[in-house]
């Protein structure tokens, strides 16, 4: 077993990297602007423009430029470890402020992935023992709902409802948990819900397909030979088998999230990784995208391995490496 | 032995243990009616091997699993009674059916790979089936289990309670199955199809093991299958069924000695049989098994029966008893089916 | 009667197919960043093999003897890890794939689940046709005749030239495998279980069938199924398989009534048969435990840990060779069995 997930952590490496040089590719193929440009000011003067063209190490071929960012992150520059290098835009180091806003989609996306976790999973289990029925049909039409509504819209839509029409909800924003914690919640819970609306509808269908399917299989015949209640036919024989797909998409989806939730962030003005990203590429700020970047592929492929660790735990049958 | 004895209402040698009363089970369908079962009776006693034989589409594994409770009655139609100890398990509450299944009647299913459940040790699933019926520590429910593993010839059971399915050879899943069934100490075991999916030596160990287990376990047996010869070393008596009816009952030699119905003597004739000299053709039975919703008018055998006469097409035979408990679902007269058995089928011994 | 049922059918003939010293090892690997070998899956560990024009040789024997692997070799579907393969005296186990294709004429092959064998989205005209469109061997206006007069051989509605797999019952799809094998008129057809997911009463048909064209079409068959009953019930000669060796080929009659190989007579005992006096009569050799893994098969004869009749330290240490005995049978034991092992009397 350690022999595999050594295996996998050079992987997760090797793919970071990986990533990391696709994006250097595709910024010097099509920069949006031009850094040294940028962060200038105004009407530089082309002798201004080469010195920080040569701080910022931008006249060397970009190999080279990318063979010191790598070897930055993993020792660490002046700003500390690891090394994201210094912002153009901002004119401050890259770290501290990629982690501050780490720290805000972190907390959304966990904060979402309970309530979906919360709706969906129930919803699908009763959809699934009462199929057919009107619960079932009600609540596969709050799936498709959940599914086809796009986030931006539902966004804007609760916005109006709750916080515009009714006045009940806070508005846009981010309350740090330090300063309040009744305010920090209070603007979270509209982007939760929001954002955990679309997976809750993607895995409360996902939960009802593998629970029927699974309550088809020979085995819940078996548990119910041998005069078990149907009750712990369903829970300890059904869902047993049936949640472990479910362990490796929420895996998935996490990883994807902890990169950045951009849409729900940007509509309710959260300074999180996704609206930093987002201004950052539109700044041509590489370091800063690259920071990112490097978070995002990582929270992905190091999810990955937890999850596939966690199914191997969940079904034996995989174990064999 | 130390596996749990049940308590309850025994009544020794006062009537069958098993008794179906023209059963009928019929699930509606978008296509129409499956007709899986039409009008089953047959008996088992106590200590008895009843041999069900049948091919896909017979109904022999619907009928069982109706007896069992384990079909699922919001789609079916379920008619007739079927008696367990004098108590018609059709009426009852599912909260009572629950403690006879899997204590009173326990049930071999046909795969081994996929009948236990991938994710749980063996030794626990077992476990399981007994404390769901006995009140047992997990502790003295393991010990059981493991004793169980062992009567069924699983060597090193200790270490084999604590592997998973996946683990285990094919024949060695199928002892873990009978295992389980027989860990409540039932008076009627059933097994459907227990070894259509093992190789032939395991097959032959896996119905020793039965056997051998009846002897000590003091239960009934009903074996399920297809294979006329898996029936004939192991069964006292034989249901043969078609088409969702039974077409022949009998001892072991009335069926192979003196069968009475043009089914049974087809499939005596078509099988291929090691002893023989491979020069004798094989007979088969012209024509496919009927589909189960457009079932075809009077004798369901009739459009592939080569002795079929014009009452045949339109009148339902009903399963008469010739003599003893030998009965067969036909028109023709007795005389006739002697004859033709004696002339056409008759097997040399 | 089909094929030849002369008792050495070697008698000056050539083979159809030879197989010598096959070998096929499935390899298994391991290894943090590169894999290496660590061990492999014997699936076919050496065997010899032919099958003379006309007969039908039965492959028989239970899960992990490699009976399927070795009809896969002989179709070439697999390459050999060792060893050669000669069909009509020529040495195909090197041949490129485009030297093969002329040759895959000569040899077709039945499986055996006619659920999964037919493309569910072709008609059954298409798929019997498809080898014509293949080969090239029939002009496009000659393809439906020929199709429908190939479905009237065996035994199906020539109208239903349009209609699809799923429109059939199990064995007429068995029949449209039959078909579609018999298209280009081959010389060898490997039927791999033919009838082991259909039902009782069906296989006999199919059975009857398969006899009866192979008279018709002076084919050669290499008839596999774990089925012993309809093995010799279809076979010239039988070859018994264990754990990835041939350990006994005979005439199917010889086999029943005078098992070599222990094997062998433990899988006679334990074939069931439809009569219980003749089914009793039977002395039963009884196996331990089940087949081992052919990861690691046991050294010297494969079936030493298990045999009934092993003596150490022969049996554990040397690889018995096939040797003949009488009335062209073979045998690879140190200590066969005497005669009417399993049977008392003759039938």
């Amino acid at each position: 077993m350690t022999r595999y997930i050594i295996r996998r952590l050079l992987w997760v490496g090797l793919v970071v990297v990986l990533i990391v040089f696709l994006a250097y590719v595709i910024f010097f193929l099509m920069p949006p602007v031009d850094p040294a440009r940028a962060f200038a000011g105004k009407r530089p003067t082309p002798e201004v423009l080469e010195t920080l063209r040569e701080q910022f190490g931008l006249d060397r071929p970009f190999y080279v430029q990318f063979g010191l960012f790598v070897k930055r992150l993993v020792i660490g520059d002046e700003y500390g470890w690891p090394g994201f290098g210094f912002s153009y835009a901002t004119r401050s180091p890259v770290r501290e402020e990629l982690f501050q806003r780490a720290l805000v989609t972190i907390q959304l996306s966990l904060g979402a992935a309970v309530v979906w976790l919360l709706m969906g999973i129930p919803i699908g289990i009763l959809s699934a023992i009462k199929r057919r029925t009107f619960v079932d049909r009600f609540a596969m039409g709050f799936a498709l709902f959940g599914v086809s509504a796009p986030v931006f819209w539902l966004g804007l839509m609760f916005l109006y409802i709750f916080w515009q029409k009714l006045g009940i909800a806070a508005g846009t924003g981010y309350v740090p948990f330090g300063e309040n914690p009744l305010t920090w919640l209070n603007h979270m819970i509209m982007p939760w819900v929001v954002l955990a609306l679309l997976f809750a509808a993607f895995y409360a269908r996902m939960v009802r397909g593998n629970l029927i399917e699974t309550m088809g299989e020979d085995y819940i015949r078996t548990a119910r030979a041998k005069g078990l209640s149907e009750r712990r036919v369903i829970v300890r024989h059904g869902l047993r088998a049936s949640l472990t797909p479910v362990v490796t998409m929420f895996g998935l989806d996490v990883g994807t999230l902890l990169g950045g939730a951009i849409i729900t962030e940007t509509v309710f003005n959260m300074p999180g990784l996704g609206t930093y990203v987002v201004r950052s590429v539109f700044q041509g700020d590489l370091p800063a995208t690259l920071g990112v970047v490097v978070l995002g592929a990582l929270a992905v492929s190091v999810m990955n391995l937890i999850v596939d660790i966690v199914y191997a735990y969940l079904d034996p049958r995989v174990r064999y490496a | 032995m130390s596996y749990v004895q049940a308590e309850g209402p025994v009544p020794e040698g006062r009537g069958p243990l098993l008794q179906v009363k023209n059963l009928s089970v019929h699930f509606d369908t978008p296509d129409g009616v499956v007709k899986a079962v039409d009008g089953v009776s047959f008996t088992v006693g106590r200590g008895d091997t009843l041999g069900v034989v049948g091919e896909s589409g017979s109904g022999k594994s619907v009928t069982f699993l109706t007896v069992m409770g384990l079909i699922d009655r919001r789609y079916a139609r379920v008619e007739g009674e079927v008696l367990f100890r004098g108590r018609d398990l059709l009426t009852m509450p599912d909260e009572e059916l629950r403690h006879i299944r899997g204590d009173q009647i326990g049930m071999v299913f046909q795969d081994p790979m996929t009948s236990l459940h991938p994710m749980y040790k063996v030794g626990s699933q077992i476990v399981e089936a007994i404390r769901a019926h006995r009140d047992v520590s997990k502790k003295e429910g393991l010990e059981q289990a493991i004793e169980l593993l062992g009567k069924v010839g699983i060597p090193r059971p200790d270490e084999r309670a604590r592997q998973y399915p996946h683990e285990y050879s094919g024949g060695m899943r199928q002892r873990a199955m009978i295992a389980m069934a027989l860990a409540l100490d039932p008076d009627l075991l059933i097994a459907d199809e227990p070894t259509t999916a093992l190789d032939v030596t395991v097959q032959a160990q896996i119905l020793d093991l039965i056997d051998r287990l009846q002897q000590e376990f003091n239960a009934a047996v009903v074996l399920i299958t297809h294979d006329l010869g898996v029936v004939a070393e192991h069964c006292d008596e034989i249901n043969v069924m078609y088409a969702g009816k039974a077409a022949e009952y009998g001892t072991r030699d009335d069926v192979y000695y003196g069968a009475h119905h043009p089914y049974t003597w087809g499939l005596l004739q078509s099988i291929s049989r090691i002893d023989r000299p491979r020069t004798e053709r094989l007979r088969p039975i012209r024509g496919a098994p009927p589909s189960l919703i457009h079932v075809p008018p009077g004798c369901a055998f009739h459009p592939r029966c080569p002795y079929v006469m014009e009452v045949c097409k339109v009148e339902v035979p009903k399963l008469i008893a010739a003599k003893g408990k030998h009965a067969s679902a036909c028109h023709l007269l007795l005389e006739e089916k002697e004859r033709i058995f004696k002339e056409e089928v008759a097997i040399t011994s | 009667m089909p094929g030849s049922t002369a008792s050495d059918p070697s008698a000056g003939r050539t083979p159809l197919v030879r197989l010598v010293g096959v070998k096929k090892h499935f390899p298994l690997t391991r290894g943090i960043i590169f894999q290496r070998k660590i061990g492999a899956v014997h699936a076919v560990d050496g065997i010899d093999l032919e099958v003379y024009p006309g007969e039908t040789l039965g492959l028989v024997g239970e899960t992990g003897c490699g009976k399927s692997t070795t009809a896969r070799l002989i179709m070439k579907l697999y390459d050999v890890t060792d060893g050669q393969v000669f069909f009509e005296g020529r040495d195909i186990t090197k041949l490129s794939r485009r030297r093969m294709r002329p040759l895959r004429r000569e040899m077709q092959m039945i499986f055996q689940d006619p659920f999964a064998s037919l493309n569910p989205r072709k008609t059954v005209g298409a798929i019997i046709s498809d080898p014509f469109r293949i080969h090239k061997t029939v002009k496009k206006d000659r393809i439906k005749p020929e199709v429908q007069q190939l479905m009237e051989l065996v035994g199906l509605n020539p109208e239903h030239y349009n209609r699809y797999p799923h429109e059939f019952s199990g064995g007429q799809r068995q029949r449209i495998g039959v078909a579609r094998a018999l298209a280009l008129r081959p010389k060898l057809i490997v039927a791999d279980e033919p009838v082991s997911a259909l039902d009782v009463s069906i296989q006999a048909q199919i059975l009857n069938l398969l006899e009866d064209l192979q008279e018709e079409f002076k084919l050669t068959y290499i008839f596999i199924a774990h089925d012993l009953s309809v093995v010799k019930h279809m076979s010239d000669r039988v070859a018994v398989m264990y754990l990835g060796k041939v350990v006994e080929i005979a005439p199917g009659d010889t086999l029943y009534q005078n098992p070599k190989h222990p094997y062998t007579g433990a899988l006679l005992s334990a074939v069931p048969i439809p009569d219980p006096i003749a089914a009793s009569k039977r002395k039963r050799i009884v196996l331990e435990g089940d087949v081992p893994s052919p990861i690691d098969p046991p050294s010297g004869c494969r079936f030493h840990p298990r045999c009934p009749k092993a003596q150490f330290p022969t049996c554990s240490e040397i690889d018995p060779e096939l040797t003949p005995h009488h009335r062209g049978q073979l045998a690879a034991c140190h200590f066969p069995l005497e005669d009417q092992a399993v049977i008392e009397s003759s039938a």
